[in-house]
């Protein structure tokens, strides 16, 4: 494989013209580098968004209560109703592709005032009601302790999780929060866990003191209503049709009309997670485009040098076959030398990206503004780069390979 | 070892047909010493051209080794080319980024024999010519002389049947063709057939066979042997 030969031959004839072959190589560098670089954006721009996202259920759907707009069964409309716990296990009941079901109240804030104390520290903390199959829909990270359980829920137990900043705020950096108690808007509650949100644009957020959202009803006298739940689909179970039999059971049990579309509020997350992952993926396809395009400019140049080195080096291509080249090592001896153009150019390109790439992480690394969160170079993308500048090395050293050996050999030798 | 009937060559330029081998024959033996003459333009290139398989003829057999010699794949005639012959033209033809040892081991390259091999080979070829202490250097720093000395030892290094020399004496001073012919005269001692194509008389004479060429047609074959014998190198005045 290494034959000394070979390689004596490629760098002298690269040599040749040194500015020459720096500036094809250039092309062809840059062509890799932007690449990879526009695809190592690309998947910052996707990490930020997915994690923004965190592990939220792509298959799910939300309702929330809303005024009814059409009068039924007697009911005026512009009505105003809530959710009841009830609703949550008819719809158990009775809608097959169901997965999970969470019901969640928001609670009060304390406003401008502080709502939640121990001991000398304070603090003003969201407040939610939830339910344990919201770490089913929207996961948390459940840093220490637990999450709520189904036994908190049925038996309206007085327990928390807190958020990170909770935790900051009302206790030592050394103190271990599980198992002491928090005085929320004057009543003593339990910290069972500490969470930590997976994402960071879908309600979980840093400062939050979540409890059974029974535990919430009893305490704060909502009796068992609540506003707003998110539900999801069974693995190949189409959301729309999740959210209409969710609709029509719920419009029945409210005496809502089936036509009162506007009385129940509905979003179809599924649909949303497809934009955007639909988007991402055009936005992949245009960098691959962009970037191959690039590469492909720089490749042709490559194709045209070695068009001109083996018109240069025409005479010397008939001596050697007067003296028993024949053409196959003729032809082999030029792609090598196109091949090793173009590889060690890329290969260059590819060095310079992958550290552009590492460079604009580091430099938006913990910004909060950033669009871009943890770009990098798949190791796939890398190879697959490498695997097409080979392959148009090849083809481009092929073209002028084969016209070199058209010409016959007395002809060749004869070239000035 | 060559034998050539009724060939015929032309070459189309445009819309011009230049016949310019007009019906050769001929017959090289084994170990023959002979030079082909004749003005620009009388053919005596391309008939070398043609030995040489470099070039194809239209008409005519064209025996080789005992082998007839037809439209042929260029890799067979390359694997003959490397086998049979050795090439000694007029301009040299080294390859300018290769040293003289490399340029002379280079037909040993196509022949797959190793590289350590090789270079030992063309060390010892290059000695034989007086070279030896110039293997390392680089054509352009050797003169005519020399850089035609590393050529000859590059057309013999594979031990070739036939040397086809094309005025190899061309671009030298009289005093080193002198050196040149008695080099090509020693190869073809050793049993070599030396084919030598060039357009100067007293080149010519100090080989076996002189044939003439005119407008494409062999016009006179001159017997020297005798001749040479006794007079070893002197060039005839």
């Amino acid at each position: 494989m290494i034959d000394l030969d070979k390689w004596q031959e490629i760098t002298a004839a690269l040599k040749k013209n040194k500015l020459r072959t720096i500036l094809t190589g250039m092309g062809v560098m840059f062509g890799i580098l932007i690449l990879v670089t526009l695809l190592g954006i690309g998947k910052g721009f996707q990490n930020n968004i997915q994690s923004s996202l965190g592990n939220f259920a792509t298959n799910s759907t939300v309702f929330w209560v809303q005024r009814t707009t059409k009068a039924y069964k007697g009911l005026p409309r512009n009505r105003f109703y809530q959710f009841t716990n009830d609703d949550i296990v008819a719809i158990k009941i009775s809608v097959p592709e169901l997965e999970n079901i969470a019901p969640e109240i928001d609670g009060w804030s304390g406003g401008a005032t502080n709502n939640t104390f121990r001991a000398e520290k304070k603090g003003n903390f969201r407040i939610k009601g939830t339910s344990p199959e919201m770490n089913m829909v929207n996961p948390v990270d459940v840093t220490a302790g637990r999450f709520i359980n189904e036994n908190d829920l049925k038996d309206y137990r007085k327990v928390i999780t807190i958020g990170p900043r909770v935790q900051e705020l009302m206790f030592e950096k050394d103190e271990d929060p599980i198992g002491q108690y928090l005085k929320v808007n004057g009543i003593y509650l339990k910290i069972i866990g500490t969470v930590k949100p997976l994402s960071q644009n879908m309600g979980n957020r840093e400062d939050i003191i979540q409890m059974p959202y029974t535990t919430l009803q009893r305490l704060y006298n909502r009796g068992d209503k609540f506003y707003s739940f998110l539900a999801t689909a069974k693995v190949g179970e189409s959301v729309d049709e999740l959210q209409n039999s969710i609709f029509s059971i719920l419009a029945r049990r409210h005496n809502i009309h089936p036509d009162d579309k506007q009385a129940i509020g509905n979003f179809n997350i599924a649909k949303l997670f497809q934009k955007i992952f639909g988007l991402f993926n055009s936005i992949g396809f245009l960098f691959w485009i962009i970037g191959l395009g690039v590469l492909l400019t720089g490749i042709i140049g490559v194709s045209n040098i070695m068009h001109v080195v083996v018109k240069e080096r025409t005479k010397e291509i008939g001596i050697k076959r007067a003296i028993g080249a024949r053409p196959a090592e003729v032809v082999g001896q030029i792609i090598n030398e196109s091949v090793f153009l173009t590889t060690f150019a890329g290969f260059w390109g590819l060095v310079l990206g992958v550290l552009i790439v590492e460079g604009i992480g580091k430099a938006t690394e913990g910004s909060v503004d950033s669009q871009i969160l943890n770009p990098y170079v798949d190791i796939n993308v890398a190879f697959i780069a490498l695997g097409v500048l080979v392959f148009f090395g090849v083809l481009a050293g092929l073209l002028p390979a084969l016209k070199a050996i058209r010409i016959k050999p007395v002809d060749a030798l004869r070239y000035e | 070892m060559i034998r050539l009937q009724n060939i015929h060559k032309s070459y189309i330029t445009g819309t011009n047909k230049l016949h310019v081998l007009k019906g050769i024959d001929l017959h090289i033996k084994e170990g023959e010493l002979v030079s082909i003459m004749g003005s620009s333009g009388s053919g005596k290139s391309t008939l070398l051209n043609i030995l040489g398989l470099l070039d194809n003829h239209d008409d005519g057999v064209y025996l080789l080794n005992q082998q007839e010699i037809k439209a042929m794949s260029e890799t067979k005639a390359a694997k003959l080319r490397n086998d049979l012959l050795g090439f000694v033209f007029q301009s040299f033809n080294l390859i300018s980024f290769k040293n003289a040892m490399e340029n002379v081991a280079l037909p040993l390259y196509y022949k797959k024999v190793a590289r350590k091999k090789r270079n030992r080979m063309a060390v010892e070829y290059l000695d034989k010519l007086g070279l030896k202490d110039w293997a390392e250097h680089m054509p352009n720093e050797l003169s005519g002389g020399q850089k035609q000395r590393v050529a000859i030892a590059r057309s013999i290094i594979t031990n070739p049947k036939i040397i086809l020399a094309d005025e190899p004496t061309g671009a030298l001073d009289s005093k080193t063709s002198i050196e040149v012919m008695d080099i090509l005269k020693e190869i073809n001692a050793s049993g070599i057939t030396v084919i030598i194509v060039t357009h100067e008389n007293d080149i010519a004479h100090m080989t076996d066979r002189i044939i003439n060429l005119k407008d494409g047609r062999i016009e006179s074959i001159i017997e020297t042997r005798k001749v040479n014998r006794t007079e070893s190198s002197k060039i005839p005045q």
